[in-house]
């Protein structure tokens, strides 16, 4: 990879590393609560702070459309329907508390920070091979892209939907007359 | 202050997708609730979106790919969530708990 210049830190090159890293701090953090809160309506808090990280990831990564959608599905939308689950199926008086098991935390951990280490290792040593852009990928190219090469995974992703919303709605409404 | 401009490489992004996705890994391990399980599911879906995302960027040589695979990523995720969700509403009038650990009527 060619080397790239060092900005001054009060440039708007500096000025954008700076938010990067509060960003990658931000989203991790609220990454670890929503993994390890106690309290499930704080979890649900922890990974609405994350998904908004993901979504200034996107930002970074030339993408304000998928940045947008991501602030749109994810936290407009799968967040507020795990909000209303909760206030629905998890009454707070009956809650348990601590680990099913006493070997989970510890083996769950383990599990999780082995991946964690293989990927990040597989990541760090592969020469990745780049390739000349051909495209853009603005919008433009996408809607274009999703009407003719994926025209056929896009009415697919439609029936998919449709069936999950029938489904949800026959599945929750049972034992009501 | 070489750290400024670690988003313009690849492996930061990653780096970071692999630890989103382990920590869902971890949630889904430990949480009792079937609410968590699925709080943590979708964090490990954001990991491997920001995979796909990063890939799309530095390597691709049409960067539209990655953004349509991503786009489907979260329509499965919606219908996952829904389909999950309800579910748990369903578990939850039966059986009055939504603990791992007390749904065991199928268990040997």
């Amino acid at each position: 990879m060619n080397a790239i210049q060092v900005p001054e830190l009060l440039s708007a090159d500096g000025m954008a590393g700076i938010i990067f890293l509060i960003m990658i701090a931000v989203t991790l953090a609220g990454g670890f609560i929503a993994a390890t809160a106690e309290r499930l309506i704080r979890a649900l808090a922890g990974i609405v702070i994350c998904f908004t990280g993901v979504a200034g990831f996107y930002y970074f990564l030339n993408s304000p459309f998928m940045a947008m959608m991501q602030i749109l599905i994810y936290v407009g939308a799968i967040c507020i329907t795990i909000s209303f689950a909760i206030m629905l199926a998890a009454p707070e008086e009956k809650r348990k508390v601590g680990p099913t098991n006493m070997l989970s935390g510890p083996i769950g951990f383990m599990v999780a920070a082995l991946i964690f280490g293989a990927m990040a290792a597989l990541a760090l040593r592969t020469q990745w091979p780049v390739f000349a852009k051909t495209a853009g990928g603005s919008v433009r190219e996408i809607g274009i892209h999703l009407l003719t090469t994926y025209s056929m995974v896009f009415e697919l992703i439609s029936i998919v939907l449709l069936i999950a919303i029938i489904g949800a709605i026959v599945i929750a409404r049972g034992g009501r007359t | 202050m070489a750290l400024l401009t670690i988003h313009n490489y690849l492996t930061t992004y990653l780096v970071f997708g692999a630890m989103l996705f382990s920590l869902g890994i971890y949630g889904l391990v430990t949480r009792r609730t079937l609410i968590g399980m699925l709080i943590a599911a979708e964090l490990m879906l954001a990991g491997v979106s920001i995979n796909f995302m990063a890939f799309n960027r530095f390597l691709a040589p049409d960067p539209s790919i990655g953004q349509i695979f991503t786009l489907f990523i979260m329509a499965i995720a919606a219908a996952e969530a829904a389909i999950g969700l309800s579910i748990v509403v369903a578990v939850y009038r039966h059986y009055k708990t939504v603990d791992a650990e007390d749904l065991v009527n199928l268990k040997g």
